[in-house]
């Protein structure tokens, strides 16, 4: 049970949510016209005539826009529509040049599906998909340049933009969370958005309502607008949720209204009720008839659709055998599973994870580095646990030549030969240093004969001292035992 | 179906314009009266009939992702009453 | 020498290439003619200088072999048509000023095949009326008025007018319920709505998307056909234009008709049509009998429920179409204090009363509550009236019926000014093509009592405009139809 309960002074209460997150196409021209979608180009120089709403302007459908998100579709597990058509959202803004946005309504190109998430605990839950439409993004309103007028820039305007919107499935903040992260993953893992929820490529608005537990009903909703992280959309629902409960609980009802998060203060800020400027006043577009996809198209996509995050981690799990954690966590990001699947590739897979999600990370972390600056190729970090296996290294040496590799970026096997770390495992050698050892400490082997058997570890401790920590320590240990009796 | 001024109203703030209270009236009247016109249609019966969205019996083709337009800022604000850092400028937006 | 302006196109050609006269002798005429007819106010710009410059430029390639199908043809050009560099206003107060830096598709491949644009022509706003009326730059008279000055029908009036009184070759006009057929009636001059997708709308103001369709007005069937070739073809611009070869239409000019069947739908005998009209629309069925077609009484049952379609459709589009127009990026803005009052005054103050009325009627029939009630009722009852024309099309290979219900009324005519309705009446024989999407010609037939012009329509299948230019020729020769002198 992931769910949150919040305990009102009336009983207990649980939070509904779902999710609408529009989510910026990758793709090298806009959704209806032949401009560049460039992020950061000069003011109004992405724009083409039919961008900025001219007169007599008419949208042609981007065919890449289309396949990302067929491809998307099939990262939700949800339904491929091959018949799709566009519709009007009729509203004034002036970040909207034609006075309308071209989406789709009533048949969107991707129906029902499915996210897993897998939380804290262990545990998963299926999050139910309603629908994925493809539309235009805005254009950007800039308000902080003149203190009288507010400027606007077309370059954003017409950018193409998949609305992803969820079942009411969420009973809590982390699941949103763990959600949006997924659905981050995938559609990196795909190509078709770059998921930087910071720069607004990827956007999440947050329906959320509260019910007394063990109640089905639906009570009116809050729409969240906007919130640009998945911390602020896990703040926000938490906070949105015990306002509606302490609303409830003081006499007070709920409207269907809109509000915005404030990230400074965590809170959320009514912002106006559902009135009739929300008269949307949809059509069927006139100036594009309907999409119909070929199964050609549509398979032809399955085909080349690269591993996603689910399947990837279950073949790591069941082929590699990596703890569902650790290939949870290897699997969230593409180029991260990708590096493991290398470093992994002929070695022991489990301690290649152990290392990549240890130091691996910590050292990156501490160096503030990304993974494809890493010092360490996936390959030598390969071979350094390669090197423990074939028993060439101790674990101990291995740390150190790790933090060598770490600074020069050298293989491991020279690291190893140019310091003589080769481990002692000549059984002879060995003898001759416990030997050593036995003859200088009598007190203490008179001691551990006479019960203090934990007096081993200090033995131990002395041998591999005197080989310069180069001795193999099981081989050590079993000398020890041997010759103390 | 006969609509009131209120209706009225909110049909002339949807389409962002501006009827003058006196107006209103003489409005609605002439509204109720294309409106009762219209209500003809009522008489035909539709109960096994698909809208007709387009007499273009085609479906939409889909242009390949290349970048054909752009840096054209000049041409695209050429005709801007107002325009400023070649932004175009609108009295300011309160959110 | 003959005056130039009284010169077909086709005429026109062969004395051009002749060198009977020069183009720029051509273009002259024209211009004087133009600017001696000014009382007229069928331009609303006018481009001489611009057309003695493509005049000089036609000659020239006449004289090298190189002219294109309408080289050196001087042409009138309907303002609703995006000309770069030349003001486009669609004859609203909102467009003032408005000079597109791009060129529509139909008139691109006008200049292409060498035309040469004496300036725009004027139209009622945005294409919204029967009377021209509406125009924010006021009406166009009927060459053909007599002692009170009479509507040129519209909303191309100016194009019919221009047309008639030789200002200009011919012109092009557009149609989204009559537009082109019912001013061509009332001026004596001939004009062809093609198949909706035959000509590109890109680049043409919109009204309503769905209906809107560029054709030309001219003088004979013969100049329509040589036109429409040109101005026809697929545009990968335009979502909905066609993907279908054009023939040379001018090819079936004058061949037999003998066998063909001629359908009399008698739903269009409604009370309001005038007795000289029905007596004419007898004439030519006899006519065209006596060519050695089979009239055929054929049914056209929803017929009445046209008009009530039509203007729930078209004001729909046109409400979002017209949505853009808000002193924003182009256009005449007038200031308020926020957003939303520059909005409202800009397109209070910019839209004329007809253009106000149809986009509130857009607007509420598209508003909650009542979508299904007017605007999807009316798409239902548009396949009707689109299956009564496949069914009629069983019996009959092309329809015939009078263009507009009387003659050309006149100018500032009470009744029409009192009740929109009445002007709206004038469209009951045009706007059930339009939604259907059919093919359909005006030609003159002759005068009624009072020495005006009357039009017969010929209605073909889709994208068979050959049969009915075809007859239409057969039918012309005939009447033998004088202009107005």
């Amino acid at each position: 049970m992931s769910g949150m309960i919040i305990k009102g002074k009336t009983g207990d209460w649980e939070v509904v949510c779902g999710l609408e997150i529009h989510c910026q196409i990758i793709s090298k021209s806009k959704i209806f016209s032949g401009a560049s979608t460039h992020y950061g180009s000069d003011v109004n120089q992405n724009v083409s005539f039919v961008d900025a709403g001219m007169p007599g302007m008419l949208p042609t459908l981007n065919e890449e826009c289309v396949r990302q998100a067929v491809k998307t579709g099939f990262g939700l597990n949800a339904k491929i529509n091959k018949y799709s058509a566009f519709a009007r959202k009729n509203y004034f803004y002036a970040d909207l040049p034609q006075g309308y946005q071209i989406t789709q309504f009533k048949y969107p190109i991707v129906g029902e599906g499915f996210v897993k998430i897998e939380l804290e605990d262990g545990s998963t839950k299926d999050i139910g998909v309603e629908r994925l439409h493809i539309e235009q993004d805005a254009a950007k309103s800039i308000h902080d340049i003149s203190p009288t007028k507010t400027f606007i820039d077309l370059n954003r305007a017409g950018v193409g933009l998949m609305e992803i919107v969820t079942k009411p499935d969420f009973r809590s903040p982390e699941e949103a969370g763990a959600f949006l992260r997924k659905l981050r993953s995938i559609v990196r893992y795909l190509g078709s958005c770059d998921g930087n929820m910071d720069e607004g490529s990827m956007r999440c608005d947050a329906s959320i309502s509260v019910r007394p537990v063990g109640s089905k009903e639906l009570r009116p909703r809050a729409e969240v607008k906007n919130v640009n992280s998945v911390k602020f959309a896990m703040q926000a629902i938490d906070f949105e949720a015990r306002r509606q409960v302490e609303l409830y609980e003081s006499g007070g009802t709920m409207q269907q209204q809109t509000c915005q998060f404030n990230q400074a203060t965590g809170q959320t800020k009514f912002l106006r009720f559902k009135e009739f400027s929300d008269d949307y006043r949809y059509f069927p577009e006139p100036d594009l008839p309907p999409l119909v996809l070929s199964d050609e198209f549509i398979e032809d996509i399955k085909k080349n659709l690269i591993e996603l995050p689910d399947a990837k981690k279950e073949r790591f799990v069941k082929e590699l055998g990596l703890t569902a954690y650790d290939a949870s966590v290897i699997c969230e990001n593409k180029e991260m599973a990708e590096f493991f699947e290398r470093a992994a590739q002929g070695h022991d897979a489990k301690k290649v994870a152990n290392w990549l999600m240890g130091d691996f990370f910590a050292m990156l972390n501490e160096k503030k580095l990304s993974l494809e600056e890493s010092p360490i190729s996936a390959e030598n970090l390969g071979k350094l646990v390669e090197l423990i296996t074939q028993n060439v290294i101790n674990g101990k040496t291995a740390k150190d030549v790790f933090a060598i590799m770490a600074e020069t970026g050298k293989a491991p096997e020279v690291i190893v030969e140019e310091k003589g770390l080769k481990q002692v495992t000549d059984t002879s050698a060995i003898e001759k240093i416990v030997d050593d050892v036995i003859a200088a400490n009598p007190d203490n082997v008179a001691s551990y004969k006479a019960g203090k058997t934990n007096l081993l570890g200090w033995f131990v401790g002395q041998v591999m001292k005197q080989s310069s920590g180069k001795a193999n320590p099981g081989i050590v240990n079993q000398i020890l035992k041997q010759k103390l009796g | 179906m006969s609509i009131d001024a209120q209706t009225v109203k909110k049909i002339a703030f949807l389409s962002h314009l501006k009827i003058d209270e006196d107006k209103i009236d003489a409005t609605k009247e002439e509204f109720n009266k294309i409106l009762q016109w219209v209500d003809q249609l009522k008489e035909v019966d539709t109960e096994q009939v698909e809208p007709l969205v387009s007499v273009n019996d085609g479906t939409l083709d889909m242009r390949k992702d290349e970048v054909t337009e752009g840096n054209q800022a000049e041409a695209i604000l050429a005709n801007a009453p107002m325009q400023e850092y070649g932004y175009f400028a609108v009295p300011k937006v309160v959110e | 020498m003959t005056d130039l302006t009284e010169l077909t196109i086709a005429e026109a050609k062969k004395g051009l290439s002749k060198k009977e006269f020069s183009a720029v002798e051509l273009t002259t005429s024209y211009i004087n003619n133009m600017q001696a007819k000014h009382k007229l106010n069928a331009f609303v710009k006018e481009t001489p200088e611009l057309a003695l410059q493509q005049a000089a430029a036609s000659q020239s390639k006449i004289d090298s072999g190189l002219g294109g199908e309408l080289e050196g043809i001087p042409l009138g050009i309907k303002d609703l048509f995006c000309t770069k560099g030349v003001d486009t206003t669609a004859c609203s107060q909102i467009l003032k000023g408005f000079v597109p830096p791009y060129e529509s598709t139909v008139t691109s491949k006008l200049l292409s095949a060498g035309a040469n644009f004496l300036g725009k022509l004027n139209l009622d706003e945005f294409a919204m009326g029967g009377s021209n009326e509406t125009s924010a730059f006021g009406p166009v008279i009927n060459p053909w008025s007599k002692e009170v000055p009479l509507v040129p029908g519209g909303s191309s009036g100016g194009s019919a007018a221009a047309v008639a009184a030789n200002m200009c070759a011919a012109a092009t006009g557009t149609d989204t319920g009559g537009s082109i057929r019912q001013p061509s009636a009332f001026c004596g001059v001939t004009g062809i709505k093609p198949t909706y997708g035959r000509c590109s709308r890109y680049g043409i103001i919109a009204f309503a998307s769905s209906l809107d369709q560029a054709g030309p007005i001219a003088k004979t069937v013969e100049d329509c056909a040589i036109m429409l070739k040109v101005m026809s073809g697929h545009d990968a611009k335009d979502a909905t234009s066609a993907k279908i070869a054009v023939p040379d239409f001018t090819k079936v000019l004058g061949q037999s008709i003998k066998g063909m069947r001629v359908g009399i739908p008698k739903e269009y005998r409604v009370p309001s049509l005038n007795e000289e009209v029905a007596s004419y629309w007898d004439k030519a069925a006899q006519m065209l009998k006596e060519q050695g077609v089979e009239i055929v009484d054929i049914s056209l049952p929803h017929t009445k429920y046209a008009l009530a379609v039509y203007y729930i459709i078209a004001p729909a589009e046109a409400s979002s179409n017209l949505a853009r127009y808000d002193g924003l990026r182009y256009g005449n803005r007038v200031e308020g204090k926020t957003l939303d009052e520059m909005y409202v005054n800009s397109r209070t103050a910019g839209f004329g009363r007809e253009v106000k009325r149809r986009i509130m009627i857009g607007t509420y029939v598209l508003s909650a509550g009542y979508y299904d009630a007017y605007y999807l009722k009316a798409q239902k009852v548009r396949r009707l009236i689109r299956d009564d024309f496949i069914e009629a099309f069983n019996h009959c290979d092309i329809i015939l019926t009078p263009t507009a219900p009387s003659a050309a009324f006149a100018i500032g005519d009470k009744s029409m000014q009192q009740d929109p309705i009445n002007m709206w009446l004038n469209d009951i024989f045009t706007v059930s093509v339009s939604l259907a999407g059919l093919p359909a010609m005006s030609l003159p037939i002759g005068l009624n009592s009072k020495g005006l012009p009357l039009g017969m329509q010929l209605i073909g299948r889709a994208f068979d405009e050959e049969s009915v230019l075809k007859a239409a020729s057969i039918l012309e020769k005939q009447v033998a139809f004088r202009g107005v002198k």
